[in-house]
């Protein structure tokens, strides 16, 4: 194998397994030492940097950086005490949130300096407020526009208040908010086509995925009235248009939604709710903790089921007929559900909630405009830059590519943001800004680290909860206490630090195995090179996880190579703290992907530096 | 020294020995010697050679005396006995303790100032006893709790770190060990575990008095220009004269060897040391070769490395005192207080 070349950000970014796997790269190690330290401010700009709702997503992300923690693949070693499990992490944002002072002195403001320059973003949801917050600094006149009376858009219509209390919304809304956007409530946008006449030089479309889907089996029309739609009904409870339900409910679907249908339904009057999904328990799209929460809730559900029609009688609900079936897979080896044979059963029910997925909606996007749709009647947006076939127009969140999450808004609307300045600036949106990157060694003296590295064995700590009977009381009261200073701290602390990267320098190494001997992992080894695939099979511990790097050095005095398996390293520092002659080093990883407002930033670096000299 | 405890957590594919215990089971605290020590790489090989052989830790004892070297059976075997003895006085106590409870492996690890300076008289007497142990030596040369003084190893010729120059001759506690007696002797180096693990295996499956002189370079005092304990002139000069395979009882044997490179010893737990001799000029059965080739190949400068002797089918000390072959501790009141009528027996023989 070649040498590593790590001057490349990937290579080390993907060591921090957290921050790679973040669609918005939030460099969780760093703001995680921050909460163990008290700094809850800090950690809390760090997040908000990143991913502008920290609150908000410390609640209702969906952490796809959890399933990839570190802590995940190696806990199992250090004691039986069953399966390994990753950091929580989402939670720990949720911390910052929680215990910070007053940041707003800390946060950006408007510019009072337009730049003259101004932009349409429809809807008022994760991806267009992201776009705001990069812009704002830089001059922009950003004009919002919801049909809703208060921005938040799904995150308040559609995440229930006992996930996500009113006054988190409010907060993280406000700081976007009032960096001077225009704010324009109850004015839902009916045609792009009036939008792009009224002289914006460029529009963001961040209008989600709107509309449920429906269940078009027999009996429909007739039980209409007490059949809902997931999504709409969520947000009409937010709204609180509607406040009770009856007492048997049927909820249909196995994704998030239909977990946040099914808890509301039980706090509303709902005595007997019951989830039905098509597929089995493990291949819902719920993410598992939300299965979790709606079982704890005493909430069954029910696998391997197809709805099949709705009873009714003069007119009212009386439940749903659901067809047996059972996974096979067919002669391609593709899994498909069919049905057993055995007799249909019945579910009696006052109402039932549809939450079978969400689609996207464009009515108001004339199709003569020159903006191109695909087949499914999406719209054609480029995955890097955000952009439209209108070169004005640009997409993110849902209304891009379909329901994804919040976090996966904030990612596209950082990179839309960097597109309208782009475009706006008559520059190539192709040439996309590089990250921020600053890898500097944590060595303070002998035997000193700038970080925690003693590695605790502690478990995951649990969320204490609101007791049940209290928590099921109301729809308004909060289900997660969150942890207070003290587990999260504890929590914080089973952090591995992965962004603090073992550096190897070749010309330094004797060759004294001493890191070879203390490595906790067998993650080291020295050996004659070779092609990748033969190389992880020689290593002190077979390296079979291809998804993590190996870190090969060059050629040694002896004619061999250090190769390092990235996959199960501690980043404890030991091979750099038995290392002689300090060709190991530990070097704190720092990637902060670009933002519009960087450039802004870089600015105010200069014009510092400039008054300094002068 | 370092302060950091080495995490419980270890490699999820990490494997266990026969007895369910992982090679991390074998450790012992952390080591507080300088980064970089060769006698850490001596005690990660320990390890490994006692996790291989499956060894019950509690049926190891090890055994030191003062020293760098000795400090080391702390940061390993940390469940099996230990004594860390008066300086050069290992092989006494060692001796003691293996009459009293035969039944134990014996390891007396200690360091060329222990063994070649102050405890050379004891040394001496351990190898023409074949007291039935493994000696490991660390050998780096010079004393480097003292700040690196040359030790009674240290090649004539060589320089120290400061550059003054060694006029005495050195002491090859290898072949010292040779002319006393051990039954197995072998040297190797620190920065060679492929080596050491496999001589380790085999020292402490043969019965009777194994001896290994480990080159160990000390990195603070010991590992410039100009020292013959180096990482860089052990690498350099290292004559491997065969290397070995030890093959336990248990072992399949695998590998197939071409006839006539390889030699088998069997050992007397069934064991086996297979060797792959490397040039036809080496036989590790005969002794006065071996010591003339030892002495010729250091008056080159070379380092030789290997099995340099094994005599397997030997009688050990307890064959030569013909001593009860339970240990002491397991013998019940009855033979331990025998009874007037046993004294007038042994009287009556007397007279």
């Amino acid at each position: 194998m070649n040498p590593t070349d790590i001057a490349q950000p990937e290579y080390f970014h993907k060591v921090v397994d957290c921050q790679w796997a973040c669609p918005a790269h939030t460099p969780v190690p760093e703001y995680i030492r921050l909460i163990a330290a008290g700094r809850y401010g800090d950690a809390y700009l760090v997040n908000w940097h990143s991913n502008v709702f920290p609150g908000i997503l410390g609640r209702t992300c969906d952490r796809p950086c959890e399933p990839a923690c570190r802590r995940g693949r190696v806990e199992e070693g250090g004691d039986k005490k069953g399966k390994p499990e990753p950091v929580a992490i989402c939670r720990l944002k949720r911390v910052a949130a929680d215990f910070k002072d007053d940041i707003t002195p800390f946060l950006p403001r408007g510019t009072a300096q337009k730049n003259g320059k101004r932009v349409a973003l429809v809807g008022a949801g994760p991806a267009s407020l992201t776009v705001a917050r990069d812009l704002a600094p830089l001059g922009y006149d950003l004009v919002v526009f919801d049909g809703d009376a208060k921005a938040g858009g799904m995150m308040r219509t559609q995440i229930p208040k006992f996930r996500l209390p009113e006054r988190v919304i409010d907060e993280e809304m406000g700081y976007v908010l009032d960096m001077g956007i225009d704010f324009r409530p109850g004015q839902r946008i009916d045609s792009l086509r009036h939008l792009l006449g009224q002289g914006f030089d460029a529009v963001f479309v961040g209008s989600g995925a709107p509309r449920g889907r429906d269940l078009n089996v027999p009996g429909r029309a007739e039980a209409a009235a007490n059949i809902h739609i997931g999504i709409d009904w969520l947000s009409s409870v937010s709204f609180g248009h509607v406040t009770r339900i009856g007492k048997r409910v049927i909820v249909l679907g196995g994704g998030n939604t239909a977990m946040d249908c099914c808890r509301s339904a039980r706090r509303l009057g709902g005595d007997d709710v019951q989830v039905v999904v098509r597929s089995g328990y493990d291949e819902m799209k719920a993410s598992p903790w939300e299965k979790e929460d709606a079982r704890h809730e005493g909430i069954p559900i029910h696998n391997f089921l197809v709805p099949k029609a709705f009873t009714h009688d003069r007119g009212r609900l009386t439940g749903v007929t659901f067809e047996k079936v059972a996974p096979q897979r067919d002669a391609k080896g593709r899994r498909q559900l069919v049905p057993t044979g055995e007799p249909d059963v019945h579910f009696p029910c006052d109402d039932v909630l549809v939450a079978i997925g969400q689609e996207n909606a464009f009515p108001w996007i004339e199709r003569d405009l020159g903006l191109a749709f695909d087949e499914w009647s999406m719209p054609v947006v480029d995955t890097a830059t955000m952009a439209s076939t209108l070169p004005n127009v640009f997409f993110g969140g849902d209304a891009a590519f379909g329901p994804k999450n919040i976090i996966w808004a904030v990612a596209h609307g950082h990179e839309a943001a960097i597109s309208i300045d782009l475009f706006c600036r008559g520059e190539d949106l192709r040439r996309r800004p590089p990250p921020h990157v600053n890898l500097s060694s944590q060595k303070m003296g002998i035997h000193e680290w700038s970080y925690d590295n003693a590695i605790t064995g502690d478990r995951r700590f649990r969320v204490p909860l609101k007791d049940t009977k209290l928590a099921l009381a109301s729809i308004k009261v909060e289900v997660e206490l969150g942890f207070d200073p003290k587990l999260a701290f504890a929590e914080a602390q089973r952090c591995l630090n992965c962004d603090v990267q073992t550096v190897f320098t070749d010309k330094l190494c004797i060759e004294c195995d001493a890191c070879v001997d203390i490595c906790p992992m067998d993650c080291i080894t020295f050996t004659d090179n070779g092609e990748e695939p033969d190389l992880r099979r020689r290593l002190q511990a077979p390296a079979p996880n291809l998804a993590q790097d190996l870190y090969v050095s060059g050629t040694l005095k002896t004619g061999r190579i250090m190769a390092k398996d990235e996959d199960v390293c501690l980043h404890c520092g030991l091979c750099a703290e038995r290392c002689p002659t300090g060709a190991w080093d530990m070097h704190k990883f720092l990637l902060e992907t670009a933002h519009a407002d960087d450039r802004c930033r870089k600015q105010h670096a200069r014009e510092r530096e400039t008054a300094r000299v002068a | 020294m370092t302060y950091l405890a080495k995490p419980k957590i270890h490699h999820p594919g990490l494997p266990r020995n026969a007895l369910g215990y992982t090679r991390r089971d074998y450790e012992g605290t952390v080591s507080t010697l300088c980064a970089g020590c060769g006698h850490d790489s001596i005690s990660a090989a320990i390890i490994q050679a006692f996790f291989e052989l499956d060894v019950p830790p509690h049926r190891v004892a090890k055994l030191s005396g003062i020293g760098c070297s000795s400090k080391t059976p702390t940061y390993f075997l940390g469940n099996s006995h230990g004594f860390n003895s008066v300086h050069g006085r290992m092989p006494s106590v060692l001796t003691g303790a293996a009459l009293a409870n035969r039944d134990l492996i014996y390891l007396g690890v200690s360091g060329d100032g222990d063994s070649a300076s102050i405890g050379i008289g004891q040394f001496a007497h351990v190898m023409r006893r074949g007291v039935n142990m493994v000696y490991i030596v660390e050998n780096n040369g010079v004393y480097g709790l003292t700040k690196g003084q040359f030790s009674a190893t240290a090649d004539k010729g060589s320089k120290s770190k400061r550059g003054a120059v060694n006029s005495d001759e050195p002491i090859d506690l290898a072949v010292l060990a040779l002319t006393l007696g051990a039954t197995f002797v072998a040297r190797g180096f620190s920065g060679d575990k492929a080596q050491l693990v496999p001589l380790i295996k085999a020292a402490v499956a043969h019965r009777g008095a194994a001896f290994i002189d480990v080159v160990s370079p000390c990195v603070a005092f010991n590992n410039h220009h100009g020292s013959t304990k180096s990482y860089d002139y052990v690498r350099e000069h290292n004559e491997a004269v065969n290397f070995l395979d030890f093959i336990s009882p248990r072992d399949e044997i695998t590998t197939e060897y071409a006839p006539g490179d390889v030699r088998n010893v069997v050992l007397h737990d069934g064991g086996s040391i297979r060797l792959r001799k490397v040039g036809e000029h080496y036989d590790p059965a005969d002794r006065a070769a071996a010591l003339g080739y030892l002495e010729a190949r250091r008056e080159a400068g070379e380092v030789v490395t290997g099995l340099l002797y094994l005599h397997a089918d030997t009688a050990d000390m307890h064959d030569a005192l013909d001593t009860v072959t339970t240990p002491l501790n397991a013998l019940g009141d009855a033979d331990l207080v025998p009874g007037q009528a046993a004294l007038a027996k042994v009287n009556a023989s007397l007279r």
